[in-house]
């Protein structure tokens, strides 16, 4: 039953996509846009979410323990390197090219099922591409 | 002022946005405070899939993913159809998809879990990875706009 919090916050999440305009790819694109007719929706969304998750983080530093489970599983490394550049850069190429990140995608689908499924399944692809060429060299 | 914005950015939903995003932000704050985990979506679609090892428990990230397209339908059912306008072509959709989801993983995360989760943290991690994929994608978005406009 505690794991039905997933749920709350992933409809508050899609509900929140649909009503900010990031599901519609031409937007997103357009925010990227700096050289074009810059669209700066996408800073409203951003700012909106940051300011709300601060608070939240501000309310988890005072909390021990998570209100429905026993402990905080948060990342915890520090390292800035290749890996999180090369990767960022590559997820923003991606980004650029088609509108979409991974949430609107999934969100899309049952609005546009043959584009978004198209894009959702090349994604899942190329995640498991990366856990095949990520296996530790023994 | 606002009469300049509105001028500027004639297309812009500088309120639409900011509601949203006050949802997207509640959507973390959930995950965060009920569950100690990030709402991190690429994370957690690798999670459900299999694609992941570890992280967050299977029911919780799948509730979530299930989410995202039940909380847009309610929006949609509420305020009326939600406007998007795709890439028209499968290819570019289809090589999209597959550096975004080499480059989520590699850099293991996108603009939930680093844009908005790692940002507010003021994690330097995630402050990196944002600043980074947003260039990579104006960068991108320059470049195919003037190769389309040349061709």
């Amino acid at each position: 039953m505690r794991h039905l919090i997933g749920l709350f916050s992933g409809l508050l999440f899609g509900a929140g996509l649909a009503l900010s305009g990031m599901m519609d790819p031409a937007r997103v694109r357009g925010f990227l846009d700096v050289a074009g007719h810059w669209d700066p929706t996408l800073a409203f969304v951003m700012g909106g979410a940051v300011l709300v998750m601060a608070l939240a983080w501000a309310i988890q530093r005072r909390m021990h323990r998570p209100a429905l489970c026993e402990e905080f599983a948060l990342p915890g490394t520090r390292l800035i390197d290749a890996r999180l550049i090369g990767g960022a850069a590559l997820f923003g190429v991606g980004w650029g090219l088609g509108g979409l990140c991974p949430g609107p995608a999934i969100a899309s689908l049952v609005f546009h099922p043959l584009d978004a499924s198209v894009f959702v399944v090349a994604m899942l692809a190329g995640m498991a591409l990366f856990r095949l060429a990520d296996r530790p060299h023994t | 002022m606002i009469e300049w914005f509105l001028h500027t950015f004639p297309h812009a939903q500088p309120l639409r946005g900011l509601a949203g995003g006050i949802l997207i932000g509640l959507a973390g704050a959930l995950m965060l405070l009920g569950a100690g985990r990030i709402a991190g979506i690429s994370g957690l679609t690798a999670r459900v899939t299999g694609l992941a090892k570890g992280g967050a428990p299977w029911p919780l990230a799948a509730l979530f993913i299930a989410g995202l397209p039940l909380g847009a339908l309610i929006v949609a059912a509420l305020t009326g159809p939600i406007p998007a306008q795709f890439p028209t072509s499968l290819i570019v959709l289809t090589l999209a998809g597959v550096i975004t989801g080499i480059g989520t993983r590699l850099g293991s995360g996108c603009t939930s879990g680093h844009g908005v989760c790692g940002l507010s943290r003021l994690s330097p991690r995630s402050i990196v990875a944002t600043l980074t994929f947003i260039a990579a994608g104006m960068v991108t978005v320059a470049l195919v706009n003037a190769l389309t406009a040349g061709g």
